[in-house]
């Protein structure tokens, strides 16, 4: 009998999302947003109190809505166009030297729909600090280039993957997938089966286009 | 008449033209994979690149989405495959991270020795083939008859050589195999001399240092100004390595050196890369000397289910730092998945590198860069 509910019975770890993701998504246009959006779960961050995060909040004021910590590694929750000053402000007053990386996250049931994160490092303090900011779908944030050169490749891939295109950038161009690729692969929207069918008919000749 | 003879004449054709477009790659035996670089060139000289990547992109922070986190472990070491076990290591750090938790001691110890024989692996495929791209042919054999025995011990612990698949979340699934520590005691005392062997053939070779001497300096300014780690940064005088900076996996325990040199050209990155593969031999002989007993594997839930939060976890990496940036939504698959990859954001600064330079020069860019393009594309 034990033997006969060993197989069935068992509650295997299987991926919840493995057939939903099998289906084409539609490119759904903005919807009405038709029922209350859930709260998101947040994560239990408590407040980061330093000298860094006090002299932040004195310079930029409302427009840091959160220093926080969470594990053991801190982050800022700032307005979307304090981002960049923030970050000059880090690298020029703070020692923040290094801009370790650019990305985005995709939270389509918000109405800021992207959380854009800055991750910069300093090598004097050996310190790494998140800052993140909530922007909606279409708004252009200001490119950091101008202050960290390495910004360059890393917004050109959060504009690949997600459609987020930096304000005076100076090379606004796809870096991983084909220029003329419709979709922008890493938002939530877009299937993982998904393919520019028209592209890959185009260009390798595959019928079916996937 | 001036305006006459304007008329009748274009003020120039191609011909007359300095400036020459040259396409470089995909498929060049010289460019470690599909990378593509468009070179415009004066003469000989190179007055502009542009790199075209993407050829290899996988989009594996997308797989990560749609798979569990134990799901998604072994997509990491395709990224970067020369350092496969470095891939897993800093994923299994950043879940780990997540859960709050950190693998037995027995089980760090075992990843640490892993990693840096995983490093001993990349920095010989970069020797290697960097040497073969300057056009010394023999280094290649040397290197590769090492690195065999390098993935042998892989092979003997996991089964697989080069896409290991070494470590899980919360530890370890295999025990090490009766003669573990013998086989890394003994690749140990037959490895250094061998570093000895390719110093001799390289280090004071003429052509060798020609080649490489003064070439893609990049100074320590620029390479945090392009974000460019690794040795590449220790080359150029920043003494900075991750595993002194932020130790994990118990490598404050361990006395090494972090080799560093001033001119942060090519040569001096061919020489930080080789006393690190000493100073890696050092950590793995301390390590497999006092191997504690113990479990191998964490208290790890059936189900991987972190609670709701994000974490960024970076380890340095033979190529530099390579970070993950894991969010959680509370469920068995992450939210997110962003993986800041060396090859990537090193490969930023070649356009900086060989500006000014000769075309010969960007084969020993590309070959100093150690970049692996499943890394970059991803």
């Amino acid at each position: 009998m034990a033997d006969e509910q060993k197989p069935g019975g068992s509650a295997a770890p299987l991926p919840p999302g493995g057939e939903a993701a099998g289906q084409p998504a539609k490119p759904s246009p903005p919807k009405p947003a038709a029922p209350p959006p859930k709260p998101l779960a947040t994560m239990a961050a408590t407040p980061w109190e330093s000298n860094l995060a006090r002299d932040l909040k004195e310079r930029f004021g409302g427009q840091i809505a959160e220093t926080s910590t969470y594990l053991g590694q801190n982050f800022i929750v700032a307005s979307p166009e304090a981002a960049v000053p923030i970050l000059e402000y880090l690298k020029l007053e703070a020692d923040f030297d290094y801009l370790v990386d650019i990305t985005a996250v995709d939270w389509p049931k918000r109405p800021e729909r992207f959380d854009l994160v800055y991750i910069v490092y300093s090598f004097p303090r050996n310190e790494r600090v998140r800052i993140k900011t909530h922007i909606p779908d279409g708004y252009k944030p200001e490119t950091a280039v101008g202050v960290h050169l390495t910004a360059n490749w890393l917004e050109r891939e959060v504009f690949d993957m997600f459609g987020i295109e930096f304000a005076g950038h100076p090379d606004m161009r796809r870096i991983l997938m084909p220029d003329e690729w419709q979709g922008y692969p890493l938002r939530k929207d877009y299937s993982i089966l998904q393919q520019d069918q028209r592209w890959v008919q185009e260009n390798l000749g595959i019928e079916s286009g996937q | 008449m001036k305006a006459a003879s304007n008329a009748t004449m274009p003020d120039s054709t191609f011909l007359d033209s300095t400036e020459l477009v040259l396409n470089m790659g995909p498929q060049h035996p010289s460019t470690h994979g599909v990378l593509r670089v468009i070179l415009k060139l004066d003469g000989e000289r190179i007055m502009g690149t542009d790199c075209v990547i993407g050829y290899l992109h996988r989009g594996v922070e997308k797989i990560a989405e749609n798979r569990t986190y134990t799901q998604f472990n072994p997509y990491v070491d395709r990224m970067d495959y020369v350092a496969s076990v470095s891939n897993g290591l800093g994923y299994c750090l950043a879940v780990e991270k997540l859960l709050n938790m950190e693998a037995p001691p027995r089980a760090q110890v075992v990843r640490v020795i892993l990693t840096e024989l995983n490093r001993i692996a990349s920095h010989l495929v970069w020797l290697g083939t960097h040497a073969l791209d300057i056009g010394a042919i023999t280094p290649v054999f040397y290197c590769f008859r090492e690195r065999e025995e390098a993935l042998n011990i892989f092979e003997k612990y996991c089964g697989a050589r080069l896409t290991t698949h070494a470590f899980r979340i919360g530890g370890l699934q295999y025990e090490t195999y009766d003669g573990f520590e013998q086989d890394v005691k003994a690749f140990c005392d037959m490895f250094p001399p061998k570093v000895d062997e390719y110093e001799e053939l390289l280090t004071g070779n003429r052509i060798w240092k020609g080649r490489l001497t003064n070439v893609g300096v990049l100074t320590a300014d620029e390479c945090k100004e392009y974000g460019v780690t690794g040795p590449m940064l220790r080359a150029a005088g920043v003494k900075w390595d991750l595993r002194k900076a932020q130790p994990y996996s118990g490598y404050e325990k361990y006395e090494f050196e972090i080799p560093i040199r001033q001119n942060g050209d090519t040569f001096d990155r061919y020489i930080v890369r080789m006393q690190e593969m000493r100073q890696a031999v050092r950590i793995i002989q301390q390590a497999v000397a006092n191997i504690p007993e113990g479990p191998i594997m964490g208290k790890v839930p059936k189900v991987i289910k972190p609670p709701v939060g994000e974490a960024y976890v970076s380890i340095e990496a033979p190529k530099g730092e390579l970070g993950y940036y894991v969010v959680s939504d509370g469920s068995t698959q992450p939210y997110r998945v962003r993986v800041r990859p060396p090859s990537f954001v090193n490969l930023q600064a070649l356009d900086r590198m060989v500006r000014g330079g000769l075309v010969a020069d960007i084969v020993a860019v590309i070959g100093t860069l150690d970049i692996v393009l499943g890394e970059v594309d991803r």
